[in-house]
């Protein structure tokens, strides 16, 4: 099969645009893509787009030329971005086209996601009691967490404080305003351990990323970012996820760390060869825990890694360089693909004030969300 | 008042001594919660119904202190009367059990400390009905215990 490169990643800032639609802002996205790649739009060959609030996101072809080609729509929670992408490649590397696009749009009401229980395969009991919430899903694995391997509330306070430091300088991010780990532990607390600063907000943006066969990228860009693997798992029976009413008394691995294993084998690569990471911090907590789930820690090392500064964007394994969720908010369908836009700053040399130290070769970016689905993708210079 | 539970088939009522009902596979013996149509290990539609045991550990908790969108949530009270509820889940000898738990939110939890069923009111109908679930509460005596 052939191998898949970057040539071009494009995103909107994320944050709160009135009078913008999702489909507008991905149509954003999409130019500055094209523009990043040197391409025009009526060079792409297909393309997948991914979105939670737009039903037919492929319709940013109006924005950008009525072209003909095949586009997929896809939709598959927090996940989605890895979807679309996942599937741009693999229509690659199977070799029915050269030169392909994903993009992913969204524009969330403000507050915690909310739906009817039924429509994710659960009671509806389970909604009308209070119970089909997210936040407090995350709140209570971080709790067991921390129960277990020894994380204090002061670490949760370092992510959260690290992602707004790093969304400070990152232009395009949501939250932009540095914040104090005494501010985040004394502010509302939403669902305990859990206060309000730590976690992300739904907002609003778009990114998009061109993808071609590695063999032809030289036509497009002098510094190709290799695409090494993309895929996606589902939660097994056991694993402690987002709407579970129950679970069996025999705990399984999160669906991250199954989709961790395959991208690493299929990269051939090894957590140790990561030089920078862009994880699922839907919460401070949930970044904790999945630094080890991608296999980037011990579980418990995360209090000593914190505190040493081991993730910041000087240190040996720094996560989340653009703010991640947490300073980003997450439009679902693009979240995923700003952390390949991020990744790809990085691997290029480009992320200016962002820029990892030396020369990061290996970026690593992974997704989760309801109802148990995890993404994870391996970029490479 | 009049009372209706929020779903028929998640626990007796009206009962003495509720139980939660939940499902048995009689292929691979997984007990699910609540009552499955099918095995979700094996995927076998040979299931039979059970009832699981009142008394079990507080495995993990928070307190859910923003009001719900409402729908699906049926409580009804103004957003400044809101006050919270906590959640954990329950590890029962058959398996680990999610659900609201009784007490204020500033009532102290841990994990490890025993929990019992119980069926409270959470919500009302327009027409005055309550509406019952099943929660846990603190058995008394013993907060703080492993």
């Amino acid at each position: 099969m052939d191998d898949v490169a970057i040539i071009g990643v494009g995103r909107t800032p994320f944050g709160r645009f009135p009078g913008q639609t999702a489909i507008q802002l991905g149509a954003q996205a999409v130019r500055a893509a094209l523009t990043d790649a040197g391409l025009e739009w009526k060079q792409i060959q297909f393309g997948f787009a991914g979105s939670f609030e737009v039903d037919n996101p492929d319709a940013v072809i109006n924005f950008l030329g009525l072209t003909g080609i095949p586009i997929t729509d896809v939709y598959n929670g927090c996940a989605t971005a890895a979807s679309a992408l996942t599937q741009a490649a693999n229509t690659i590397r199977l070799g029915e086209y050269d030169l392909g696009i994903a993009v992913g749009m969204d524009k969330h009401p403000t507050g915690a996601f909310a739906s009817y229980s039924e429509e994710y395969g659960l009671p509806a009991w389970y909604g009308e009691t209070g119970l089909f919430l997210t936040p407090k899903f995350f709140a209570m694995k971080i709790q067991r967490y921390m129960y277990d391997h020894g994380i204090s509330p002061r670490t949760l306070a370092k992510v959260a404080a690290k992602n707004y430091r790093n969304g400070s300088i990152s232009p395009l991010a949501f939250r932009r305003t540095p914040m104090s780990e005494e501010k985040i532990l004394t502010s509302r607390m939403v669902n305990d351990p859990l206060t309000q600063y730590m976690f992300c907000s739904p907002d609003e943006g778009a990114a998009a990323v061109i993808l071609c066969r590695a063999s032809v990228a030289h036509r497009y860009t002098s510094k190709p970012i290799y695409l090494k693997a993309s895929v996606v798992r589902t939660r097994k029976l056991g694993a402690f996820e987002v709407h579970s009413p129950w679970l069996p008394l025999q705990r399984a691995d999160a669906p991250t760390v199954f989709a961790s294993r395959a991208a690493y084998e299929m990269a051939g690569l090894g957590p140790d060869d990561v030089d920078v990471a862009q994880l699922q911090d839907t919460d401070a907590g949930a970044e904790v825990i999945h630094l080890a789930e991608n296999g980037l820690c011990k579980d418990g090392e995360q209090e000593r890694l914190y505190a040493e500064g081991a993730t910041e964007i000087g240190g040996s394994i720094p996560v989340n360089t653009d703010g991640g969720l947490i300073a980003n908010g997450e439009p679902i369908g693009a979240s995923g693909l700003r952390q390949v836009y991020e990744l790809t700053q990085q691997l290029r040399g480009t992320a200016g004030d962002r820029q990892v130290p030396g020369t990061p070769r290996v970026g690593y970016g992974q997704l989760y969300g309801a109802p148990g689905t995890a993404g994870v993708a391996i970029l490479s210079t | 008042m009049a009372q209706r539970v929020v779903a028929e088939g998640l626990f007796d009522w009206p009962s003495d001594e509720p139980r939660l009902i939940g499902s048995k596979c009689q292929v691979c013996d997984l007990v699910a919660f609540p009552a499955y149509p099918n095995c979700p290990n094996c995927g076998s539609l040979d299931v039979a119904e059970t009832r699981l045991s009142t008394r079990g550990t507080l495995w993990t908790w928070t307190r859910q202190r923003f009001q719900p969108k409402n729908p699906p949530y049926l409580g009804t009270e103004a957003a400044a009367d809101f006050v919270g509820y906590g959640v954990g889940y329950i590890e029962l000898p058959e398996a680990r059990v999610e659900a609201r738990l009784t007490g204020g939110v500033d009532e102290p939890l841990e994990i490890g400390q025993e929990m019992e069923l119980t069926v409270v009111p959470f919500a009302t109908d327009a027409d005055g009905t309550e509406v019952l679930t099943y929660a846990f509460r603190p058995v008394e005596n013993s907060a703080g215990k492993n």
